[in-house]
């Protein structure tokens, strides 16, 4: 028989009275920056390796293009963790970056393995833009990289605002295999929390946390939406 | 119509096109389109499904990059490939070498082939090199409009017109929008300024096109069946503001089915077919006196 009671006054006791509350609120932090920033990353480098695999095909591009379908290869083809794993153990080192904090290096890394599935969404939103769209502008006198700027990318962008939005939960949720190079993030923190071997608890309220984390996102990325598409109509 | 004879005289050609080819792949779909298209001139350009009448007109403005040939942009070459053909008379005659033909007279025939092929491969590179820096300039000056309209979905209609004239010439935004109310004003829609394509009707959104092309004061407009994709009642609307950009004096090549409009308006008929021009002429021998065998078959059913 499980002691519910038991379980719960020493889970609120390790909370408050100890004060794991500000562990748990600096990993909620740590897992907000590194989901924020990482989104930020990726979402501009995929934009970027769209763009580059979505350059007209000649001589002088194809390099570019190869570039972007290697890098995607290379970050969906291996696990996430893997990727911290290597980032913190093997490139770090090799590199000889000392200062830079694990919290900044997992960001980096979110960020770097985000951008090989955001340029998956954003080129199919790229590619969803009607072609004709890319001849009215060059028509106009717009060059290649102005009519992408000005004319495909709003609209791409647009398109596959959902997809994005889906990645940002993606992010959020991933993020607690941070642990792994040594952040404390939310996982972290609450595993902090297992003091008195009350595993139950604190694991139960890890989730709660994370579907409330979700949720508050999901939210805000529909009211974006919203905003957006609305002038459309 | 239009009496373009005495204008034509004096006035100056704006694209001249010698020769032009545009291949994709095997399938040859111009061989040989030899048109000059002066100032004021109206040329309407028709013919069957799939002749190559779009193809055409996109090597024009170079959507579409022809394979060989050339195209002068007031006086200005923007395309010229013209070492094309030197190289097959080469090949040709080399070919004579596996029959034992290669004579004297043969080889210096191709060494004047390979002197001129050299010269004007020297001359044509500068060309392209020319072209490449300058090709949105030309297409300033070329405006487009498109059978699927191609309105940009995202921005309001005044952001539709003034976009391109406010980032590619400069034109400070007041200006841009006051001389777009004044497009629009003459087309009846000064009130969608602020509305969004999505919510006009396609002769609306044509004739919106129509001015966007306008507002960066092109030297010529193409128009790709611009009513093709119009329901019916909405096909007069479009093509009344054509007619009056065609009194104004605007040189114009359009394609279209619209038999009415080439008849009424154009200064010129071209037909084209198996990728050439097979017949040219003013409107009224076009259509009363047709005398290309493929032409009268295609007018008869089309008329
Ligand atoms: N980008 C392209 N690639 C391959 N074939 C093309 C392309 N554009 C046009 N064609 C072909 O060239 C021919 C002429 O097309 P088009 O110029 O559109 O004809 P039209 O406008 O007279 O109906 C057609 O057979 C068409 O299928
Ligand atoms: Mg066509």
């Amino acid at each position: 028989m499980i002691n519910w009671n038991y379980l719960w006054e020493s889970f609120v006791n390790q909370m408050f009275r100890l004060g794991g509350y500000k562990t748990v609120l600096e990993g909620l932090q740590n897992t907000l920056i590194i989901a924020l920033g990482g989104f930020v990353i990726g979402l501009l480098l995929g934009i970027l390796l769209a763009v580059m695999q979505l350059l007209p095909d000649n001589k002088a591009t194809s390099i570019l293009k190869n570039a972007s379908k290697l890098y995607v290869g290379l970050f969906r083809g291996t696990p996430l963790v893997v990727q911290l794993l290597v980032g913190w153990y093997v490139i770090k080192p090799i590199l000889g970056i000392t200062q830079a904090s694990a919290l900044l290096w997992g960001l980096v890394i979110f960020g770097l393995n985000s951008g090989a599935y955001m340029s998956e969404i954003i080129r199919g939103g790229i590619l969803s833009v009607d072609k004709g769209q890319m001849e009215a502008g060059r028509s106009l006198g717009f060059n290649y990289a102005q009519t992408m700027l000005k004319i495909i990318m709003p609209q791409a962008i647009k398109n596959c605002l959902p997809s994005i939005g889906n990645e940002l939960i993606a992010i959020i949720k991933e993020t607690s295999v941070a642990g792994f190079v040594s952040v404390t993030d939310l996982q972290v923190a609450f595993k902090l929390q297992n003091t008195v071997y009350n595993p139950i608890i604190c694991y139960l309220a890890l989730a709660v946390v994370y579907i409330i984390l979700v949720l508050i996102f999901t939210v805000l990325i529909k009211t974006m939406e919203k905003r957006l598409m609305k002038n459309e109509r | 119509m239009r009496d373009n004879t005495i204008k034509n005289a004096t006035q100056k050609t704006i694209i001249s096109v010698k020769n032009l080819h545009k291949s994709f792949g095997k399938l040859n779909v111009l061989r040989g389109v030899d048109i000059d298209i002066n100032k004021g001139d109206v040329v309407a350009v028709i013919g069957p499904s799939g002749c190559g009448k779009s193809t055409f007109l996109r090597c024009l403005n170079l959507l579409e990059t022809p394979t060989t040939g050339s195209i002068l942009l007031d006086d200005t070459y923007i395309f010229k490939n013209e070492r094309a053909y030197l190289k097959q008379q080469m090949k040709d005659l080399l070919a004579l070498k596996k029959a034992n033909a290669f004579d004297e007279n043969a080889k210096e025939q191709y060494e004047q082939l390979k002197t001129r092929f050299d010269e004007l491969k020297k001359e044509e590179k500068q060309i392209d090199k020319a072209a490449a820096k300058n090709i949105n300039l030309h297409r300033q000056k070329i405006g487009m409009v498109f059978q699927q309209f191609n309105l940009f979905p995202h921005l309001t209609v005044m952001k539709n017109i003034t976009l391109a004239p406010i980032k590619l010439k400069g034109v400070p935004k007041e200006i841009a929008e006051e001389k777009a109310l004044q497009l629009l004003k003459k087309i009846g829609l000064e009130d969608k300024a602020n509305a969004y394509p999505s919510t006009l009707s396609g002769g609306q959104k044509q004739r919106i096109a129509i001015v966007r092309a306008l507002a960066m004061e092109p030297d010529v407009m193409l128009f790709d069946e611009p009513t093709s994709a119009l329901d019916p009642e909405m096909v007069g609307e479009v093509l009344n503001v054509m007619t009056e950009l065609a009194n104004e004096g605007m040189t114009m090549v359009v394609v279209t089915h619209e038999m009415g409009f080439a008849k009424e308006v154009a200064s010129r008929v071209i037909f084209i077919d198996e990728g050439v021009i097979k017949e040219e002429n003013s409107p009224e021998e076009f259509f009363t006196n047709p005398k290309n065998e493929r032409l009268k078959d295609f007018l008869s059913k089309v008329l």
